[in-house]
């Protein structure tokens, strides 16, 4: 875990834009969260240790992210769901570990193939990009080991598995708008990369993707925008409910 | 001529070797004869053990997604990591014994196989993990500390790197409850009220008196257990009390004082009912740790299975035996490993 304060080795250049800023440091602050809702109940021992790894370097990076632009703990406990800027794959509930995984798989292909172009500039999320793409390669190189299995596995883990990215599909759109912040990575680019990368483990999987739509008809993808899913809502009144009980406390 | 039978010379042999291993310190190997009872009481111990690793994640679990700052909350999702590393470990220390990981889940969910009973309270305040973390972990190194000299090889081993962490458990236990002493009025009222909860508690993790613990003297001549009950305990209570009075929380015993003969506190009756009903299932959380446990095996035995057949059909050359039962561990990047603690480097 990288402190908040040292978030690099090398320095960054230029000022760090706030929306990609927030955008970054709460998709992987959100899905941290999430990850942390196994505790306990994952379906294998090695499972415990794995979601939680790949939590904590999450939290990590949002830690590192969140702090570039202000106080860690006022943005991920003071701010309010419309304020959020996390797409909305990364808080749709876990449901069964297909759903995870296939969540997993979507969001780290991405954050790899993203973290990966922003490592090679020179841009102010270089440095952290550098470090945490190893990370990263990590949590693909799992969720792509778990979709094989599932995939290939038995017909229950197989069907399990179509329905869960069948159901987040319509989360994957999102994934390659522009964001602010972030020019000089270029959305189709970033969107044919990731489609070869998943579409190839998906066949490697004896699955294919999905071909019904890539967002829905009326938010069509709004996180970026703080337009969130109404599970999302909870989740924060869970996260946030002690720290807000207690204004001012340090802890 | 003999008029032994060569078995009972063999076995009087084996066990006169064994014997003075156990006598020299020597480790005892899985591969070395060893009597049935010793590996009976060995399985006993370590299973329950490691079921304790495992049902011990429930209560702090119960607080990763409200911690209230993305410091504790990293803290917290290390530690309850880590006892999910330590359920591995000592499973792994129980298959040298020649007994594995599922035939054990089997006997914990059938309820034929005991975990500690201290996991049976409920964490009902965020204080409870700094107190679970302070005193919980706290007895257990204390418990756990003398088990790396344990005479049986695998076993000492898991605990050196058990007890390794369990202390930097039992430190971010008391650096948590010592933020909220000095926290607000509420905090430190939240404090004090959780260490009142789990004192009592934690003095029970060692067991009934010396007089009334049904396998100790013979697991002391096996050097598996190195000190009574009641020596642990005193020797738990002599840290913890200076420490409370550094945190600048009491302890709930009004005969707690200084003892100038022996050179110990003294502490008042536990309450042994109290033990021994939580111990025959009526404590607050039996059935619930219990019960998600249970549910948690069930809901992922689709996925175990699928990483057989998975396994099965890709393995290079069939065996006999089929596919593995359990998937390759994924564990550690190179980045945060599962003994990497948020704090140890910042
Ligand atoms: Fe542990
Ligand atoms: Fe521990």
């Amino acid at each position: 875990m990288t402190p908040a304060t040292t978030p690099t080795t090398r320095a960054s250049a230029g000022p760090v834009p706030v929306p990609a800023a927030l955008a970054l440091g709460d998709d992987a602050l959100v899905l941290a969260h999430r990850l942390g809702e196994w505790a306990g109940s994952a379906p294998v021992l090695e499972e415990e240790v794995a979601l939680a790894n790949i939590a904590l370097d999450l939290l990590g990076q949002a830690r590192t992210l969140l702090s570039l632009v202000g106080d860690e703990d006022e943005l991920a406990y003071l701010r309010e769901e419309r304020a959020f800027r996390n797409v909305q794959l990364v808080e749709r509930p876990n449901g069964d570990f297909a759903h995870t995984i296939a969540r997993q798989l979507y969001f780290s292909a991405y954050q790899y193939l993203l973290y990966a172009r922003l490592a090679e500039g020179d841009g102010p999320f270089a440095p952290l990009a550098a470090k945490a793409v190893k990370e990263v390669a990590y949590h693909l190189d799992h969720a792509e080991h778990w979709t094989l299995r599932l995939g290939d596995g038995t017909p229950e883990s197989h069907e399990r598995m179509r329905r869960a990215l069948d159901a987040l599909w319509r989360y994957t759109d999102e994934l390659f708008r522009p964001v602010e912040g972030l020019d000089g990575v270029d959305p189709a680019a970033l969107r044919e990369a990731w489609t070869d990368r998943v579409g190839g483990t998906l066949r490697q999987a004896t699955l294919e993707l999905p071909t019904g739509p890539a967002s829905d008809a009326w938010t069509a993808g709004g996180g970026r925008q703080g337009v969130h899913t109404e599970p999302f809502g909870r989740m924060l009144a869970e996260m946030q409910h002690l720290h807000r009980s207690h204004p001012g406390a340090s802890w | 001529m003999t008029t032994t039978a060569p078995e009972t010379v063999d076995r009087a042999a084996l066990e006169a070797v064994f014997d003075a291993a156990v006598a020299a310190d020597e480790r005892i190997e899985p591969r070395d004869w060893m009597p049935d009872a010793y590996r009976t009481t060995l399985i006993r111990q370590i299973a329950q053990h490691a079921h304790s690793e495992i049902i011990g994640m429930q209560p702090e679990a119960n607080w990763i997604t409200r911690a209230p700052s993305l410091r504790r909350k990293a803290i917290l999702m290390a530690k309850v990591q880590d006892e999910a590393g330590h359920g591995l470990y000592l499973y792994s220390a129980a298959e040298t014994l020649g007994v594995g990981r599922d035939e054990l889940l089997d006997k914990l969910h059938a309820g034929r196989q005991r975990y500690s009973s201290i996991f049976n309270y409920p964490t009902l305040t965020w204080a409870d993990v700094g107190a679970i973390g302070w005193l919980v972990d706290g007895a257990a190194i204390t418990n756990q500390v003398p088990l790396c000299r344990c005479s049986y090889g695998p076993y000492a081993r898991a605990m050196i790197r058990v007890c390794k962490e369990e202390s930097f458990h039992q430190r971010q236990g008391y650096e948590l409850l010592l933020a909220l002493s000095r926290g607000t009025e509420a905090q430190h009222a939240m404090a004090q009220d959780a260490v009142d909860r789990w004192w009592w508690p934690s003095l029970m993790m060692f067991g009934p008196p010396d007089g009334e613990s049904p396998h100790s003297a013979q697991s002391m001549a096996w050097k598996i257990k190195r000190h009574s009950n009641d020596e642990l305990r005193r020797r738990f209570v002599d840290i913890c009390v200076p420490q409370a009075e550094s945190l600048g929380l009491t302890l709930p015993d009004p005969d707690l004082r200084w003892n100038e003969e022996t050179g110990h506190y003294d502490f008042g009756p536990i309450d042994w009912d109290e033990f021994n009903e939580v111990l025959r299932g009526n404590g607050p959380c039996n059935e619930q740790r219990l019960a998600r446990r249970r549910e948690a095996h069930e809901e992922g035995a689709w996925v175990r299975e699928a990483a057989a057949a998975y396994a099965a059909k890709h393995a290079p050359a069939p065996g006999p035996g089929g596919g593995t039962p359990h998937p390759t561990p994924e564990r550690g990047t190179a980045a945060s490993g599962p003994t990497e603690h948020p704090e140890a480097m910042a």
